[in-house]
């Protein structure tokens, strides 16, 4: 056979290779090389570009009112996802429920809400006045501040995308488990939050995370409302002192560390909802 | 169709076989329909289990086996006739001539009753082999979870998995796996044990293993159904065969007499097949 055929070429090829030696990643090399460089370039072209103003953002990186700005921007997007996933999860159990009327609601209510841009929903609910001017015996504007119409216009659109998430996460479980929870007696209750919904998480935490830093840029948005987030923070020194670029590296370098903290928050969330998802080694 | 009659509201479950005189069905199939959509799967079944026996049920796939199985423990509802279980009408009450159906923490209720291993096991992914078992007694029994934990120890040891107390279902082998299924059906003390196809998901190796545990059960006295396609061991644990094809029941007996001495041309047709 074949093996004979080797054999006969040279006789050390019998005895067991020494080491395996790995293909060369010359191609990896010569690309990380090149990022390094481009990086270094760019990296050194920002820091010695003295309109960037760095010392600008020094002085106002921590000042009051930009750390008040970043207070209610980060309570802001915690309370929205809160209320909004919230709201969406109950959304995603009617769209999903035996229950035509619930069904028809909760589909419903995901259209209208995701067929308006966000900024028309923040200046109709911060002009809502002018349709009803008291509500409940109260002047309109006195019940409605604009923090109150930011918390209400971010969460109804909120919602709307979050019930999509959940909806995607509990069709993503096995028809199985339910059946199997159901077999075994488990009232409804007891099936959606101890069976379903820790299985649904693992689907829905990627998008969730998503959702979440979306959500916590997204808030910039309620500047056009005049609440003082992080963006309305620095725009308001900024239209002062004409120092707008640095007070722009102001925010932007929040936003990044903020948004680092919570990626690494959704590492270790997935991995608690992952448990039990490996094999063992 | 006319309506069977169905078991007398309020008697006693006298279906341990003390009594005097023969005792009640453990499991009263009766005339029982069901389609999918215009698919008739179920075309008017009946089918007595008694305390204690354990019955199997062969079939062709699509013969209708799997889902008389699931409407036993009303996982699938009938349109026609009546299932009962130790006596009382499973899913339904009947008032006069017409069945109500129950309201759904009554059906729960029920199921606790009624033991159901799936042919996929089934097992919940995100929770430990312990937690599996644990779960029901717990949340639908109400039981201690001190007590209830005790006792699913000593099902583990039983079923030979006492080590795997703290594993999750995805670290096991397909065998323990439906073990540990098995155990979870049992932690409820179930009057009855369904199983579907409960070996049919398992590698050729794993088999004998499964096997094993509803044999041990089986010789205990616990009364139950196996949709299965293990010949051999319907032959050395059932005590009643049952043919199925095409949505009706096509012979039943011993399994002596219709293993070996089938009487209908498609049990022999299917028998041939699979022997």
């Amino acid at each position: 056979m074949s093996s004979h055929t080797l054999t006969k070429v040279a006789a050390p090829e019998d005895a067991v290779p020494s080491r395996i030696v790995p293909r060369r990643r010359t191609g990896q090399w010569t690309a990380a090389g090149l990022v390094l460089i481009l990086l270094g370039l760019a990296v050194n072209s920002v820091a010695r570009n003295e309109a960037f103003q760095w010392d600008v953002v020094g002085d106002y990186f921590t000042s009051a009112s930009v750390l008040r700005g970043l207070g209610l921007t980060l309570w802001l997007t915690g309370l929205v996802m809160a209320l909004g996933f919230a709201l969406g999860a109950l959304l995603a159990a009617g769209r999903l429920s035996g229950n035509p009327v619930l069904r028809a609601v909760s589909w419903g209510y995901v259209w209208l809400f995701r067929s308006m841009p966000i900024l028309v929903q923040l200046l109709f609910w911060f002009n809502i006045g002018a349709l009803y001017p008291t509500l409940f015996g109260v002047k309109t504007v006195n019940l409605l501040g604009p923090v109150t119409v930011a918390i209400i216009g971010l969460t109804l659109h909120e919602a709307a995308y979050a019930a999509e998430v959940v909806r995607g996460g509990i069709l993503s479980v096995d028809r199985g488990q339910i059946e199997a929870a159901e077999a075994l007696g488990l009232s409804r209750w007891r099936r959606w939050w101890k069976i379903v919904l820790p299985q649904a998480m693992r689907s829905i935490v990627p998008p969730a995370g998503n959702m979440l830093i979306g959500t916590l840029k997204g808030t910039s948005i309620i500047s056009v409302i005049a609440v003082q987030d992080l963006l309305y923070s620095v725009q308001l020194v900024y239209h002062r002192t004409y120092q707008v670029i640095p007070l722009l590296m102001v925010a932007t370098l929040w936003y990044i560390i903020v948004t680092s903290v919570l990626s690494v928050g959704q590492y270790y969330v997935e991995r608690h909802y992952g448990r039990g998802s490996e094999r063992a080694r | 169709m006319s309506a069977p009659t169905t078991p007398a509201a309020g008697t006693g479950t006298a279906t341990d076989g003390t009594a005097d005189g023969p005792a009640a069905p453990m499991v009263d199939v009766r005339a029982v329909h069901k389609s999918f959509g215009s698919l008739e799967v179920l075309k008017g079944v009946d089918l007595e289990v008694r305390a204690g026996e354990v019955t199997v049920i062969l079939g062709p796939s699509g013969s209708g086996k799997s889902t008389l199985l699931r409407t036993i423990n009303h996982l699938e509802k009938v349109d026609q006739g009546w299932i009962s279980v130790d006596g009382s009408l499973v899913g339904y009450r009947r008032s006069g001539d017409k069945l109500y159906e129950l309201r759904e923490r009554e059906i729960l209720k029920q199921r606790t009753r009624i033991g159901f291993v799936f042919q996929n096991f089934n097992l919940f992914p995100h929770l430990t082999v312990l937690d599996n078992i644990v779960e029901a007694p717990v949340s639908a029994l109400k039981r201690s979870r001190k007590d209830v934990t005790e006792a699913a120890r000593r099902l583990l040891d039983r079923v030979g998995l006492a080590d795997k107390a703290d594993a999750y279902p995805k670290q096991l082998s397909g065998g323990q796996q439906q073990r540990v299924a098995i155990a979870r059906a049992l932690a409820l003390e179930p009057r009855l044990l369904l199983f579907d196809e409960p070996t049919s998901a398992l590698d050729p190796e794993l088999v004998g293993e499964v096997l094993d545990v509803i044999k041990d059960l089986a010789h205990q006295g616990t009364t139950m159904i196996v949709v299965t396609h293990e010949i051999g061991f319907a032959r050395e644990v059932a005590d009643t065969v049952v043919f199925m094809d095409d949505g009706r029941i096509v012979e039943q007996g011993a399994p002596g007499d219709v293993l070996d001495a089938p009487k209908h041309e498609r049990t022999r047709a299917f028998l041939s097949k699979v022997l």
